[in-house]
């Protein structure tokens, strides 16, 4: 060894190195918040709730899955001197030494860091792209909405789906030029980084000015079966289904009516708080659901001046003497609603044919539409299907 | 820049240690040092102190997770990082006091040695060649990734499965690995009876010939090399497969050589400082941080502090042969390290226990006493280095089914079900077909299986 060690001080140059890292890293935990929405949405301390507030969700980070051995092994640690044999101890274990920092050897339980993400964002990121379909201009549009996303200049701040890309390319360019600037005003001319990628700051959005329009009156009714053969487990699909409705409609239209119906073998008109909290038994006879919503449709919300949206949610498992009935206000509705949209929760068992497979049969319009669930990862597919209906089959369709 | 020395001053003291380096008989590497804050210090240890290397996420997972970390004081922050490279690259935080910037230099010669003289570094990795090798894998993978026909999508799935599998390679550090005309020769030869000086009286017994065409030829541990050989993969991918696999024969001798390497690097900074005489409140900042450094960590071990005793002990055991310590850490590595020199004193004093679990608590089942260190030093070789790796074994294919048979060496250690399950998955992709893993729970034979 005859030159003696080199010393160098670091020069960035603003460059961000994990940026494209992490925020892929970022993108893939959003990813899986979004798959796990059903649980998410279904927590008993979300739903219900409104929409002004705001939750931590904390998630767990993406897993890197190794062989690695489980906790029935035997371990060393170094102690205080005291200890004996038999001696019971807390604290080891979970922390064992950990390999050479290159991830060997990471036990299971060292994806301690959580990600957290508010309902809030969790809303944004969810509705970005959904309308209610088959929206109509009705005479007498009295609502008036901010949604009309008007691009109004760049931001620093904003969610992915509004990211700017041009301005973006441009402050990186403009970043990368300042950098080579810099160093060449020095002595020792530095070439630019063979890569140079995005940082933080570089990011800019898309500002949307929120502009009041005129648009169409909505009103979106909520059925829901609340008779006794929904269990528990049924109900959590069928409430975090409509909680995430109600998340909708809150989040897209400022001005959209809601009506929440529970109906056993009678159904009533119920305030969202009942709707979301209160469990009942009984049969059930799904045309008292509908009835009702005719009769309020009749009273208060005219089609001719309205949109009207009515989803249901049941587990199918209908009196068998009141499947004509149903099926005949079922096609009342369908004639008078914008769209209908019926959920239904599939269990493994269920004596004979369920609404879902009447209605299917006989229910021929295309303003109809019937989604199945199984558990709480069907409710957002289950969800996006419904509202994404208009948008695969009818962008002729008058839409505003 | 806020800090109380300049560079100019840092170099003085350098050519102090390296003076000292010299004169104590270490052999390092030339050394490079880069003056670097936090920032980039967090990214240098995101990406193993590698320049340049890949895109994946799990980089991004790491920097977050060590910022995370260092925000809620969780560990301490880094003060040097130091990679096996000739010459030796080694960071020093711009933060660090001159004594820390003085101390983790001669901390690093220590490292810079033993990267140099270790049996596992030197006939394991190319250091000449690090640097290079991680910036071209670097520029393969982005031409995959921007590769009109393949993409980041699809690199990064090949990617996520052979990270699942990367410490599934050949493990003879620095040892050849037979070829397959060589493995074939030896299975001949093995079948056949060996030469009997009476072979009349003596006909040998039905002999099996070994199945030239079986696949794998021997139980296969190399399980990245078997897939880049036999999976139906697409070339980028097998390449994918292999450069995974080139890395991670790179940072091997790392993880055999933990306890060692920080306790070799400990012992150095150690002596090289108190031979530096440094003034007073310098050495009393030394002692403080060299204590907190090599620190019992309780209920769990402390690398730095069990190396450093080892070496320690040894050195003063063998002040008649001052060459016994080199020898030492030139051929040893964990496994071997600990269960030839710790010894009964060294287990009493670093307070080592033995743990079980017993149904959801731990009980301790060994202390250091004359009839429990044993166990303890046994337990605690077995655990170091590759022993906290499970080997997983390429048994047979199934050529109907297209199946896959993996066999777990069993050592008396439990699989992490969930995590071999998920990892079976990521095999199963590779392979393009059903895969099943032979292992055992609770002392009884457990089959796992996965599809693609």
């Amino acid at each position: 060894m005859n030159r003696m060690a080199i010393f160098r001080e670091q020069k960035r140059g603003g460059r961000d190195r994990s940026a494209e890292d992490r925020s892929r890293h970022r993108r893939l935990v959003e990813e899986v918040i979004k798959r796990n929405l059903g649980n998410i949405i279904a927590e008993e301390s979300i739903i219900g709730q409104n929409q002004g507030k705001i939750f931590k969700i904390p998630i767990r980070g993406l897993k890197e899955y190794q062989f690695i051995y489980g906790e029935n092994r035997p371990g060393v640690a170094a102690g205080k001197g005291e200890e004996k044999r038999g001696q019971r101890i807390s604290g080891v274990g979970d922390k064992r030494m950990s390999g050479s920092g290159d991830g060997a050897g990471q036990g299971e339980g060292d994806e301690i860091y959580e990600t957290e993400i508010t309902l809030e964002e969790l809303v944004n990121y969810l509705f970005e792209d959904l309308n209610l379909p088959f929206m109509e201009r009705k005479k007498l549009s009295l609502l008036e909405t901010e949604s009309s996303n008007k691009r109004w200049g760049i931001q620093r701040k904003g969610i992915p789906p509004r990211l700017a890309k041009k301005r973006t390319m441009v402050e990186r360019i403009k970043r990368m030029k300042s950098g080579q600037r810099i160093e060449s005003g020095q002595d020792e001319i530095i070439d630019p980084p063979e890569r140079f990628p995005f940082s933080e700051n570089d990011l800019r959005y898309q500002r949307l000015k929120e502009q009041l329009r005129p648009e169409s009156n909505a009103v979106v009714i909520c059925i829901m079966d609340n008779s006794g053969s929904m269990y528990l487990s049924k109900k959590f699909i069928a409430r975090s289904f409509f909680f995430l409705l109600y998340q909708f409609v809150r989040y897209r239209y400022v001005n959209v009516e809601l009506v929440f119906i529970n109906h056993t073998t009678v159904a009533k008109e119920v305030n969202e708080d009942d709707f979301f909290h209160r469990g009942e038994s009984g049969g059930t006879m799904i045309s008292s659901g509908y009835e009702k919503a005719l009769e309020i449709i009749a009273e208060r919300f005219s089609p001719a001046i309205w949109n009207i949206y009515a989803f249901h949610c049941s587990d199918g498992d209908n009196w068998p003497e009141d499947n004509d009935k149903a099926l005949l206000k079922a096609g009342e509705l369908c004639g008078i609603c914008n769209l209908f949209g019926y959920g239904e929760i599939v269990s493994t068992w269920t004596p004979g044919e369920t609404m879902s497979e009447i209605f299917e049969k006989e229910i021929k319009v295309r303003n109809f539409l019937s989604v199945k669930m199984g558990s709480k990862e069907d409710i957002w597919p289950a969800f996006k299907k419904l509202l994404t209906i208009a948008e695969k089959e009818g962008r002729d369709e008058p839409r505003i | 820049m806020s800090r109380e020395y300049s560079l100019q001053e840092l170099k003085k003291w350098d050519e102090q240690i390296e003076a000292l380096v010299k004169e104590n008989g270490l052999i390092p590497y030339p050394q490079e040092f880069e003056i670097c804050d936090y920032e980039e210090m967090i990214n240098y240890e995101a990406y193993l102190g590698m320049p340049a290397r890949y895109p994946h996420w799990s980089f991004g997972k790491a920097y977050e997770r060590k910022k995370t970390f260092y925000r809620y004081n969780l560990t301490g922050l880094p003060y040097e990082m130091v990679i096996n490279t000739n010459p030796c690259l080694a960071y020093l935080m711009k933060d660090n006091t001159l004594l820390l910037q003085i101390l983790t230099m001669a901390h690093v010669y220590g490292h810079n040695d033993f990267f140099r003289n270790n049996r596992m570094f030197r006939d394991g990795t190319r250091a000449d060649l690090a640097l290079e090798m991680f910036k071209s894998h670097g520029q393969r993978i982005r031409s995959y990734v921007s590769d009109p026909g393949i993409g980041y999508v699809k690199v990064e799935r090949i990617l996520d499965a052979a990270h699942a599998l990367r410490l599934q390679v050949y493990r003879q550090v620095g040892e050849k690995r037979l070829n397959e005309a060589e493995i074939k020769e030896r299975l001949l030869k093995k079948a056949l009876p060996p030469s009997q000086e009476h072979p009349l009286l003596n006909p040998p017994a039905n002999i099996q010939p070994p199945d030239l065409n079986a696949i794998p030829l021997q139980p296969e541990e190399d399980i990245l090399w078997f897939l880049a050989r036999y999976a139906p993969l697409k070339e980028w991918e097998k390449d994918i497969l292999q450069i995974v696999r080139e890395e991670s024969f790179y940072f091997l001798p790392q993880i055999e050589t933990k306890i060692m390497n920080e306790g070799w690097a400990s012992f150095w900074h150690y002596h090289l400082l108190k031979q530096l005489e440094l003034p007073q409140g310098l050495y009393l900042e030394f002692m403080t941080w060299h204590n907190r450094v090599i620190r019992p960590h309780e209920g769990s071990l402390n690398p730095y502090q069990i190396g450093f005793a080892i070496f320690n002990d040894l050195a003063e055991k063998h002040r008649d042969n001052p060459n016994f310590i080199f020898q030492v850490r030139e051929l040893e590595r964990d496994a071997s390290f600990i269960r030839r020199y710790l010894t009964e004193e060294l287990c009493r004093r670093l307070n080592l226990f033995e743990y079980r679990k017993n149904n959801r608590d731990y009980l301790i089942s060994e202390v250091a006493d004359e009839s429990g260190w044993q166990q303890i030093r046994d337990t605690l070789a077995n655990q170091v280095g590759l022993g906290m790796v499970p080997n997983i074994r390429v048994i047979e294919v199934k050529k109907g089914e297209n199946l896959l048979c993996l066999e777990h060496e069993w050592e008396g250690k439990e699989l992490q079900i969930k995590y071999a399950h998920e990892t079976l998955k990521y095999i199963a992709q590779l392979w393009g077909g059903k895969v099943r893993l032979k292992t055992q729970v609770r002392n009884t034979g457990q089959i796992l299986e996965a599809e693609p």
